[in-house]
């Protein structure tokens, strides 16, 4: 198998200290390889956010290691670790996070355009990302004038315009309906299977069964996986149809 | 699920012989619940002692005996249309016998044994929804049929069967941290109660009334 676009070594997140210390995550290990899309659950304060957040370099692991295509981002300092994220690790979080007064083409290009990328070039890079997720015909649009899908949409596109293929994803269909969140998971699913790396942090056993591998948090350890899937030629065997 | 009331909608449309019932009937719902030809013309055979289908007086040119509704089968097909499905009679599901026997035997690691079936209902799950995702694309696609999407309708069912499941499963561990955090006695056996009494059946109806 390649390589993993990102790899988590014994990593372990503890808040304050003495008595009010708090452990996060406790000696979480996890690859995810191009072309894979894993989901993990666990109930509230089980730690998935903060292995979210730490996955995509916005926290700092107490102990252990984080690498994104190899780069160890612990050893990185803050201009280099902001200009990881723009490159390499896209973010979709429930509430899109789009820029109100930015068309959808300009909310895709601005992370290229803020690391020195032409306007020309960001706008081009912007629209082939909204082809491949769908809506080009959005890319002149205002956030405003969207469904909660279309956003959504949008949002995956500027996750993964430019070169970027670790998707990491937060309960990104929390707020659509369950059609409409299909549409979503679909999409991401595509660019995994296209060649990007997705996390996705869920909930639902319904959104978790898009993932290739679900990861079982509690208290901040992993108590489960589920492994790999089989082939699809097996599931068609074992489905009789 | 009745093979009897599925054989006879399926006569409602046009005569069959057996093995063609056996494969319609696999083609309509995935294949999901296969039939072997035998337990086909023990159900022929059942329908047509009690009048509700009869054998053509002629078979056809390739010798095989063709089969039709009378009409009292037809009676019987249109009420299960017009009828809904008894719920009342709770199915015994392994699952909920296994974790109720699990919370009430001592030394069984109950929360290792929700983990341990979650984990293989996710896996199910994901499965399940990635056929979901090859039938949704061939139900939309040009050659779609009605057996596609009755295929397709299958599946789901089963995706929301397995995401009630997990629910359950949730539920289940919620509840049982509850419950480990409050002290409380063993239940005693009641010697005064009929093992009727106890038995899962009981349980779950009054559950429900």
């Amino acid at each position: 198998m390649n390589e993993p676009i990102l790899r988590m070594v014994d990593v372990t997140r503890t808040h304050g200290d003495g008595e009010t210390q708090v452990h996060a995550l406790r000696g979480v290990s996890l690859d995810v390889h191009p072309g894979e899309l894993v989901a993990v659950m666990g109930p509230s304060g089980s730690g998935k956010s903060t292995l979210l957040n730490l996955a995509g370099g916005l926290d700092k692991a107490t102990s252990g290691s984080v690498f994104i295509e190899g780069d160890e981002i612990g050893s990185l300092n803050a201009n280099q670790l902001a200009s990881m994220r723009r490159r390499r690790v896209g973010f979709v979080f429930q509430d899109f996070n789009l820029i109100p007064s930015l068309t959808a083409s300009e909310n895709v290009s601005l992370p290229l355009e803020l690391d020195g990328v032409s306007v020309r070039e960001g706008r081009r890079a912007a629209h082939l990302v909204l082809e491949l997720v769908g809506v080009l015909e959005l890319a002149d649009r205002y956030p405003d004038k969207m469904s909660g899908g279309q956003q959504q949409r949008v949002a995956i596109a500027r996750a993964l315009v430019g070169d970027r293929r670790l998707v990491m994803a937060d309960e990104p269909t929390g707020a659509l309906d369950s059609q409409t969140g299909e549409g979503v998971l679909r999409v991401l699913r595509e660019r995994c299977d296209a060649g990007a790396a997705g996390l996705l942090v869920t909930h639902e056993a319904r959104h978790a069964a898009w993932a290739d591998r679900v990861v079982f948090l509690r208290d901040g350890v992993v108590v489960d996986t589920t492994g790999s899937p089989a082939a699809a030629e097996d599931l068609l065997v074992g489905s009789g149809h | 699920m009745s093979v009897k009331l599925g054989l006879l909608a399926l006569l409602a449309e046009s005569s069959m012989y057996g093995a063609q019932l056996r494969v319609e009937f696999e083609a309509r719902t995935g294949g999901t619940w296969p039939l072997n030809v035998g337990q086909v013309y023990t159900t022929l055979a059942r329908l047509e002692r009690d009048g509700m289908v009869a054998q053509d007086p002629q078979a056809d040119e390739d010798g095989r005996i063709l089969y039709h509704l009378t009409p009292l089968g037809l009676e019987e097909v249109t009420s299960w249309w017009t009828t809904p499905v008894d719920r009342d009679e709770t199915p015994r599901d392994e699952l909920v016998i296994k974790l109720a026997l699990a919370v009430t035997t001592p030394g069984v690691d109950v929360p290792a044994v929700v983990q341990t079936q979650r984990t293989a209902t996710l896996r199910h799950l994901r499965d399940l929804t990635r056929l979901k995702m090859q039938a949704s694309d061939q139900q939309a696609s040009v050659s779609g049929t009605s057996n596609d999407l009755a295929w397709l309708l299958v599946l789901e069912n089963l995706i929301f069967a397995g995401e009630s499941e997990i629910r359950w499963l949730d539920h289940v561990e919620a509840r049982l941290g509850v419950e480990a955090a409050r002290p409380r006695r063993a239940a005693a056996p009641d010697p005064s109660a009929g093992a009727t009494e106890t038995s899962f059946d009981t349980i779950i109806k009054g559950a429900q009334q």
